[in-house]
């Protein structure tokens, strides 16, 4: 299992490749990608600059890992999430879920960004034409974390 | 007891800096109260905490509800809902 919290871009096909580490119990690698949009709320975005509380940030993504490993039968996880300044079409998140079967690598991925989105201590600041503004939390992100506590959501 | 508190995003620039350390009264002993008594103080935290909706807060780096009680040395951080992902 492993979380980084970083500046740098990073190459999934290479980070995929380094999870797998040629153990032929893998059987399923599910993966999920999160691109800064150029628009948000109606608004052209310029740049997108995202802030973390260094030390918590890492210990959330390790608790949220922790708790996927728990609920199903997975070989390992790895998240990296980028901080700074990123601009439209930039990478900003990379999960990767390994397990012997593809139910429990799809769920486990989708089950780790909807925790991510609401309970990792990130926040993102945009430049609009109209100037810099903070991102709102969203309802929906609060309501695709709920199904996973309300049974909806299950392997 | 001496603690220290984190403001972060949006409540770090409504509070105009990034950390304080308060020497808490006896009777402040958990997260609940240090929000009441922070907002009690005045500037700049009753306008932060005021305009800011929904602000969390997390007690030694684990989220943390009003009844979470501190102690010497605790680090305390408030801030608005996460946006990561």
């Amino acid at each position: 299992m492993t979380v980084r919290v970083q500046g740098d871009d990073f190459d999934a096909g290479a980070e995929i490749a380094r999870l797998r580490g040629g153990d032929p119990k893998v059987g399923a690698v599910a993966s999920f990608i999160g691109v800064a949009r150029d628009v948000n709320d109606g608004d052209r975005v310029a740049t997108l600059t995202l802030e973390h509380y260094p030390g918590m940030t890492e210990r959330a993504l390790e608790g949220i890992c922790a708790q996927a490993r728990k609920r199903w039968n997975i070989i390992d996880i790895l998240v990296v999430h980028r901080i700074g300044e990123l601009r439209p079409t930039d990478q900003i998140v990379l999960v990767v879920v390994t397990s012997a079967h593809r139910g429990e690598a799809f769920a486990a991925c989708e089950f780790v960004m909807d925790y991510l989105k609401t309970e990792a201590p990130f926040w993102k600041k945009e430049t609009t034409p109209g100037g810099a503004r903070w991102v709102e939390a969203r309802r929906g992100d609060d309501e695709a974390r709920a199904r996973w506590e309300h049974g909806e959501k299950r392997t | 007891m001496k603690i220290t508190v984190l403001y972060f995003a949006r409540l770090r620039e409504a509070i105009g800096r990034d950390r304080d350390e308060f020497a808490l009264p006896g009777e402040v002993k958990t997260l609940g109260a240090l929000r009441g008594w922070l907002i009690a103080r005045g500037a700049p935290w009753s306008e932060a905490f005021g305009e800011i909706k929904r602000i969390r807060a997390a007690v030694d780096q684990a989220m943390a509800g009003d009844d979470t009680p501190l102690t010497d040395g605790s680090e305390v951080a408030f801030f608005p809902p996460v946006t990561g992902g």
